[in-house]
């Protein structure tokens, strides 16, 4: 099996990636790394939890390889690291799409099938309607 | 629109994937479509591009079913087989599924379900694998083949997760 960064298998890393994502807090500030680097007092403002707590999901974040953080600065700014994320949201985005575009196929054939018997019955009736004569 | 807007996948358990959604139709029909070879392959074809040259479905306790999906234009091929175990019509169901390009060894279990609700059908997939392990394998390895797009940019990618995957 193929190694990725971290010396994880491709498996390996999925699962650290989802476990880190199945946390709230943790998607949320995902979420605002999306628009920027920021340090751990910026991450905690919006938070009602304390900067000890957020360095916790930030190692959580870290460990999963889907942040990265400065060594050298001050105030250790945390950055975006989509890799891992592109993976697992492709894993799922692919199963989405492919039976969300198939369900919409199943729609149009489903909604033929009516239009079909609508004028089965329509033709029904007619025939009916003439057969007095 | 209800019907596109009911769509849900969800992971109830670490085993699981579950896929649900609303159809316009009586549940007999959804079964049909469902279990019919000749309207299978019309439209269990994922996005734009593909098709279905083999669709056989043996429907029965102990039958086979058998899927090919092609896309010439990509130069890719897909497949997956299994056996029913299980045959309730036109409620629900039940039957073994492999990828051929699985890196998983095993067989994992579906269950299908119609419910007809005011003359809609509400339809629910589960899919159980023997671990979360296999699962996430599985999954992966039979829908890399290139089935979708993939998402350019990250809160894209952000949405997507929170939708889907607790």
């Amino acid at each position: 099996m193929k190694l990725i960064d971290n010396g994880y298998s491709a498996p390996d890393r999925l699962d650290a990636t989802f476990a880190a994502l199945a946390d709230p807090t943790r998607r949320a500030i995902l979420g605002r790394l999306a628009s920027g680097q920021a340090s751990v007092a910026e991450l905690a403002a919006p938070f009602a939890i304390t900067q000890p707590a957020i360095s916790k999901h930030l190692k959580v974040l870290e460990h999963a390889g889907l942040i990265a953080r400065d060594r050298v600065a001050q105030r250790r700014p945390s950055r975006l690291h989509a890799v891992p994320l592109a993976a697992a949201s492709q894993w799922l985005a692919e199963y989405r799409q492919f039976w969300e575009s198939s369900f919409r196929n199943l729609d149009a054939l489903l909604g033929e099938f009516k239009e079909t018997s609508k004028k089965k019955k329509k033709h029904k009736h007619k025939k009916h309607g003439r057969s007095p004569q | 629109m209800i019907y596109r807007e009911s769509f849900r996948v969800s992971t109830p358990t670490d085993r699981e994937i579950q896929v649900t959604r609303l159809f316009d139709a009586p549940h007999a029909l959804v079964f049909d479509a469902f279990t019919k070879p000749e309207l299978v392959r019309r439209w269990l074809l994922g996005p734009p591009g593909w098709t279905m040259p083999i669709c056989e479905i043996d429907l029965k306790v102990g039958g086979e079913y058998r899927y090919i999906w092609s896309n010439e234009a990509k130069g890719n091929e897909m497949g997956m087989s299994g056996v029913f175990r299980e045959i309730v019509s036109p409620k629900r169901i039940v039957a073994t599924e492999r990828f051929d390009e699985s890196w998983y060894p095993g067989d994992a279990l579906d269950t299908t379900v119609f419910v007809e609700e005011d003359g809609n059908t509400r339809m629910t997939i589960t899919v159980l694998y023997d671990s979360m392990e296999a699962r996430d394998t599985a999954r992966r390895s039979g829908m890399e083949r290139g089935m979708a797009s993939s998402y350019d940019r990250p809160e894209e990618l952000l949405s997507a997760m929170s939708e889907s995957v607790i």
